[in-house]
């Protein structure tokens, strides 16, 4: 498949552009000097995923993605960077330690690796009958039937999780604390 | 569409966060780059379930849990930065000496 004929779909136009916003959101995440603006664009990143699963036609993940992502996690990081905030007004470009030049190296080293083993597996493997979509019944079918086993597992997870942190975060109160809570 | 400019993008997207994970200090953005990489990975498992077209959609289901785990994962990971902080008054993973020898 040449570029002519990639270029001559519409569909590989609209990639593009969610995946150019994609990837620049994404280098904007991990580059960021400030903590609030890279999670900000963590939403612009996971948003553009989305988009990727719509191209995809994974409706339901995609709109799975925007509520528990988008909707939940990125207000809990925000949560934490407002709690985590050195009340002495830590300096802005300190959340980068100075040797970047070895991350560099690895993280381009495994991308040209990734590249070279996509290329050479996938070649111009074409995803032509993507258009169908996937119907949210076939997804609750195997979540609620072959993989029932492993659902409840992770509810249980979650659930464990949660409560494990608010153990982990609730503060302790000292003896002094206590006795004077239970005096009052 | 050819099945491997998803895959080319999952791969930039998890390099990003290979990244981050090593070049950042503070804890909270160590874990939104390891959020961009369970995005990448995501992106891998619904571009191949399109390519390979399973019946009950093996590929997406287990994007669903992946999204569960990261889910718990955030929220325990933030429950014990918050300790770390308390604690220690700062956020950054160089400065996590206790217990190195």
């Amino acid at each position: 498949m040449g570029f002519e004929d990639w270029a001559a779909e519409p569909i590989n136009w609209v990639f593009l552009a969610v995946a150019l916003a994609t990837t620049v959101s994404g280098l904007r995440v991990v580059t960021s000097p400030n903590v609030v603006h890279a999670a900000l664009f963590l939403v612009a990143a996971l948003a553009g995923t989305a988009a990727i699963f719509l191209l995809l036609a994974a409706e339901f993940l995609a709109w799975v993605l925007v509520l528990v992502y988008i909707g939940a996690v990125i207000v809990l990081f925000l949560f934490g960077i407002m709690i985590t905030r050195a009340p002495t007004g830590r300096d802005e470009a300190e959340v980068d330690h100075g040797r970047r030049l070895p991350a560099v190296l690895v993280s381009t080293a495994l991308f040209i690796l990734l590249l070279w083993g996509l290329v050479s597996q996938w070649g111009d493997t074409t995803l032509d009958s993507v258009t169908a979509g996937t119907p949210t019944s076939v997804l609750a079918e195997g979540l609620l039937g072959r993989f029932v086993f492993p659902f409840e597992v992770v509810g249980f997870v979650l659930l464990a999780a949660l409560v494990g942190g608010i153990t982990i975060a609730r503060r302790d109160l000292s003896p002094a604390e206590e006795k004077e809570r239970e005096s009052r | 569409m050819i099945l491997n400019q998803f895959l080319i993008l999952a791969a930039l997207l998890f390099c990003m966060g290979v990244y981050g994970l090593l070049v950042r200090r503070n804890a909270v953005m160590v874990l939104l780059s390891v959020e961009l990489m369970l995005a990448a990975v995501n992106i891998n498992l619904v571009a191949l379930d399109a390519l390979w077209q399973t019946a009950e959609a093996l590929g997406q289901i287990m994007a669903v849990f992946i999204i569960t785990i990261a889910a718990a994962e955030v929220g325990i990971g933030l429950a014990i930065i918050l300790l770390i902080f308390r604690n220690r008054r700062s956020a950054n993973v160089d400065e996590l000496n206790l217990m190195r020898w």
